[in-house]
């Protein structure tokens, strides 16, 4: 009983109320989505938004529950968390039920739960109680081996049920590892492969390899003349024109066909207004007619009259967009941006490097839901199908997100108690 | 060292995350607050205007029976921009049409636009409709549009009501108010009263889901404009007497012209053969417009306005009212007859009667010597100092009747020519070669004269009214209004004084007491007539004007049946009938009834040739 009251007194009241006034207004859009002259009934379980009440409730008394359990549960049980989700990814693979395409639900009466939802949380937690122990160095390749081999058993078995959009979350743990001392050119590395890949697919590749090296060029003129600094740079030309020469090759040979034409369409290269450039296309329409101040609540003619697709789960930003304008947006997108920088802060405050790397995990997974999900509505991530944290209908990514959140609120709140 | 690197990972990594979030805040103030673009998109996306077309008016008879009223039809509307995934095979079973019709409806379409609806398939029949709107759901971009299409409750009148059809390209072009697929009136008074019985296109302004289907009225109907309905039109036609008269004239060719002496409105006009107006209806009209368009026997012509027929005996009595009135006839004047014109030699011949007879009896009996002396005396007045004058003068009373020119009835197309001019015989003899003796079959109704049975009711109404008349004209009310037209309440005098109809009339009453009509008297009824035998090619038209009672008459009317020959033998009787039937509401003449319901008059058809 003194535990819990010490428990009250030591919880972050900043991330709880962020999370709530995120829930919240999720549950209200999911309404708006679901919302017509026949359905405007307030509270209707056989309906999303009566559904996600339920799932709220879950939510809400899973978290108590993580709140109330010893602090020093999670650490000691991260890997069998881990594994448990594993056989659990296992298991789903041989007797899940198969939904557009994905081989990841458990069907349990008329709900479902998709068990690579919550391999996110458990990752999380492996990866931070590996990275946390005091014998383990980054530096070391063998480390490094490891912690990648950490992060790609999920990843494998996601892949292998086809859920390309959940395993490429995995990807946000870079953040983790640089922020535990994985070098910056990683980072580096990643973002240039990305605009490497992306400025390949757009420009003639011989222009660029000439651009590439005048500006490799530049530097060797500017830079002290080093023998280091002649190699590292002559060697990032040659790795960058490598990539460049290379990128035909991956997208024409390693990526799937909708996968090509995701990217395309993102690129604008290729006009694909019947499936998935015209769910984009109506998602901006949508979050266009908002305007300024929206249209107002349960007012949004895109989102009521069913021109956005999925817009109760993958589309759901749309909903803000048109119902509450740009006023909507800015206040969704600061409260997400407040509660990242919260959990960093909070994060770095923590005497556990567990606790530490656990938040950091939270917040990198946090990040690449909201970059990718809002990224797709307005036209700058290509449409991969995960789920916008606490909005998103969706009774798996509700809970995993929840627990998630919670267990890093009581991680943080036992803090006080941890000696070293 | 190790504390001052992972404080600046921290920066780094929030800096990444905020980055991110302000780059979105900064595309989203683009998408929504910058550019427009997507906010029109929306509207396009869920607004639709929809047509909202007026109910046409209703059209009653004078009575107040409903003639022709609307019944509801669907045309099939797409939105090519719409469509997506459909099942054409199964679409294509539903209304009938195979793949190629429909990639040839949906090619034209697309060419008219991609984005604002056009007919696919216009006037679903019933069933087609009910089925369709079963699956309509499975077809995004098809949506049905009512309108509706005209039914006629009686099969008669088809002349007189005429028919709407969709509006032809010339018209649009030249008017502000029609659009491609409107109904337009395109004969008879749907023509005449066009503007009236129209009413007002209005317009919806719809929200629309992703699939088509209406979802209500944009921000509570702000946007819209209704319909205003047409005006209802009722019309002086008695639709009892109208469908007896084509009765009476069915399997004969001619028409039956009848006018209310004291207003000029027309209680029928039948013209034969006719048609069933439903024929001309939705999407049978054009197969049925061109059949009937090719029939040797005319249905579609309106003869009782537009045909020329020569007036034969009946003229002598616009004769008898212009000599008196140029002052060269008395009731007494007698002039001899000896089977013909004397000073012609016998010609024109005339049938056996007493001789001579004054005017009175000239008139019952019809006597073609008698007419022929009182054309030449009015032709050769001394005051006349060349036929050109005399003949204008005489043609100028003719013109006064009605003949020679257009009445102004309000029906789209009127009969104009009729009575020859100085022109023509100068033309046909030469200049100064003509005289009253060259044109004496004039007197008698027979050469160049020609009058439309309306024409020769009408001049049975300006003796009904013993000097003047009312424009005929079809339309008693419009709207709640009574009709109120002046041209239609102004009376229009002929050149003859009222003081000499009376002897004519006399002489109509005797003509069908006891002479060339007297078989076809009517108990407790006078009628005053007058009947002819139009001369012309073939066998002569069977023609008899008249109008009763005698005192306050209530009807005026001409008949004529083509190649009937003797006036008294199917133009009499029938037109009898017809007032008897009018005036009574009953027939006491079943016998004759019978005979003219059953007499057939009608070209031999063509031998078949296999
Ligand atoms: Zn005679």
């Amino acid at each position: 009983m003194r535990e819990n009251k010490s428990i009250l007194q030591h919880i972050d009241w900043v991330m709880v109320t962020l999370y709530f006034v995120l829930i919240t207004m999720g549950w209200m859009c999911i309404y708006a989505s679901v919302y017509n002259e026949e359905h405007n009934k307030l509270i209707d379980f056989n309906l999303n938004h009566g559904k996600q009440l339920i799932w709220i409730g879950a939510g809400l008394l899973i978290a108590l529950l993580l709140l109330i359990m010893d602090g020093k549960f999670y650490s000691a049980f991260a890997y069998i968390i881990y594994g448990v989700t594993l056989v659990l990814l296992i298991i789903v693979l041989l007797v899940g039920r198969r939904v557009k395409g994905s081989q990841s639900w458990f069907e349990i009466g008329s709900f479902k739960l998709q068990p690579a939802e919550f391999a996110k949380f458990s990752t999380t937690l492996a990866l931070a109680k590996f990275l946390s122990n005091p014998n383990i160095k980054l530096k070391q390749n063998k480390t490094k081996l490891y912690a990648i081999a950490l992060l790609l058993l999920p990843i494998a078995l996601i892949l292998l049920q086809n859920d390309t959009g959940s395993a490429l979350v995995y990807f946000s743990f870079i953040f983790v590892l640089y922020r535990e001392g994985l070098s910056g050119n990683y980072l580096l590395l990643g973002f240039a492969a990305i605009v490497i890949f992306i400025l390949a697919l757009l420009v003639d590749k011989i222009t660029l390899i000439i651009i590439f090296g005048s500006i490799v060029l530049a530097f060797i003129v500017l830079v002290r003349k080093t023998k280091r600094n002649i190699f590292s740079l002559v060697g990032i030309f040659l790795i960058c024109s490598g990539m460049v020469l290379s990128v035909d090759y991956v997208f024409n040979h390693v990526l799937q066909e909708h996968q090509r034409t995701r990217i395309n369409v993102l690129l604008g290269k290729e006009q694909d207004l019947k499936d998935k450039g015209w769910n984009v296309h109506q998602s901006m329409i949508a979050i266009g007619d908002g305007g300024f101040f929206g249209r107002g609540f349960l007012k949004g003619s895109q989102t009521t009259f069913d021109f956005v697709p999925k817009q109760s789960t993958d589309f759901i930003f749309c909903t803000v967009g048109e119902e509450f304008g740009f006023v909507g947006v800015f206040v969704v997108i600061s409260l997400f941006m407040i509660l990242l920088a919260r959990i960093i802060f909070i994060a770095e405050r923590q005497r556990s490097s567990f606790s530490r790397i656990y938040g950091y995990g939270v917040a990198s997974i946090l990040f690449f839901h909201i970059m990718v999900n809002i990224g797709m509505t307005i036209g700058l991530a290509p449409v991969i199908g995960i789920p916008l944290p606490f909005f998103t209908y969706g009774g798996s990514s509700l809970l995993a997100f929840t627990m998630m959140l919670f267990v890093f609120i009581r991680l943080d709140a036992h803090r006080l108690q941890v000696l070293s | 060292m190790i504390q001052s690197i992972s404080t600046n990972r921290k920066y780094i990594i929030i800096a990444i995350f905020l980055s991110v979030g302000l780059i979105f805040l900064a595309r989203l103030f683009y998408i929504q607050v910058i550019d427009d673009s997507y906010f029109k998109s929306a509207q396009h996306n869920f607004l639709r205007p929809v047509t909202q077309y007026p109910s046409r008016g209703l059209i009653y008879d004078r009575k107040g029976k409903l003639l022709v009223y609307n019944e509801p039809v669907y045309d099939l509307m797409v939105t090519p921009k719409l469509i997506k995934h459909i099942d054409t095979v199964e679409f294509c079973g539903l209304i009938g049409i195979d793949k190629e019709e429909f990639d040839k409806k949906l090619r034209l379409a697309k060419k008219y636009s991609k984005d604002i609806p056009s007919p696919f398939e216009k006037q679903l029949s019933k069933e087609t409709y009910g089925t369709l709107m079963e699956k309509l759901d499975n077809y995004p971009g098809f949506f049905v549009q009512p309108r509706t299409l005209r039914r006629y409750n009686d099969k008669t009148a088809a002349h007189l009501l005429g028919d709407i059809g969709e509006v032809d390209s010339a018209t649009i072009k030249t008017s502000k108010y029609y659009r491609d697929g409107d109904y337009i009136g395109k004969s008879g008074i749907e023509l005449t009263y066009e503007p009236e019985l129209r009413g007002k296109r209005g317009s919806k302004l719809m929200m629309v889901d992703v699939h088509g289907r209406l979802m209500g009225s944009f921000e509570k109907g702000k946007y819209d404009t209704l319909a205003v309905g047409g005006e209802n039109l009722a019309t002086s036609m008695d639709a009892d007497l109208q469908a007896y008269g084509e009765s009476l004239m069915q399997n004969k060719i001619g028409g039956i012209a009848a006018i209310e002496p004291s207003t000029g409105e027309i209680l029928a006009m039948v013209s034969t053969p006719s048609y069933d107006p439903n024929l001309l209806v939705g999407r049978i009209r054009a197969k049925n417009y061109a059949t009937l368009l090719f029939d040797p026997l005319k249905p579609l012509y309106n003869r009782a306005l537009l045909s020329a027929y020569p007036p034969g005996s009946t003229f002598k009595i616009m004769m008898a009212l212009i000599a008196q009135q140029e002052g060269v006839l008395l009731p007494e004047t007698r002039y001899p007859c000896a089977h013909g014109y004397p000073p012609g030699g016998g010609k024109p011949a005339c049938h056996v009667h007493p001789s001579p007879l004054d005017l009175v009896q000239a008139i019952a009996y019809s006597c073609n010597s008698y007419f022929s002396y009182v054309f030449k005396s009015v032709f050769d007045k001394k005051q006349f100092s060349n036929s050109e004058e005399s003949f204008e003068n005489w043609r100028k009373h003719v013109l006064s009747f009605g003949f020679g020119r257009k009445l102004g009835v309000d029906l789209p197309t009127e009969l104009s020519g009729g009575v020859p001019t100085i022109e023509h015989y100068d033309k046909v003899f030469g200049e100064n070669h003509w005289k009253s003796s060259t044109i004496l079959s004039l007197g008698i109704g027979q050469g160049e004269l020609g009058a439309s049975p309306l024409k020769m009711a009408n001049v049975m109404a300006i003796v009904a009214n013993r000097g003047y008349y009312y424009i005929p004209h079809v339309v008693k009310s419009i709207g709640d209004k009574k009709f109120q037209f002046e041209k239609y309440t102004t009376k229009n005098y002929t050149t003859v004084n009222q003081d000499y109809f009376y002897v004519v009339i006399e002489g109509m009453e005797d003509a069908v007491e006891s002479g060339t009509a007297a078989a076809s008297k009517v108990k407790d009824i006078t009628i005053c007539g007058k009947t002819g035998t139009a001369e012309n090619p073939g066998k002569s038209h069977s023609v008899f004007v008249g109008f009763a009672p005698k005192d306050n008459p209530k009807i005026a009317i001409a008949v004529l049946v083509e190649h009937g020959g003797w006036g008294a033998d199917w133009a009499t009787p029938i037109a009898t009938l017809m007032i008897e039937k009018y005036l009574t509401g009953t027939i006491a003449r079943p016998e004759i009834e019978k005979r003219m319901m059953d007499g057939v008059i009608l070209p031999a058809p063509k031998p078949i040739v296999n």
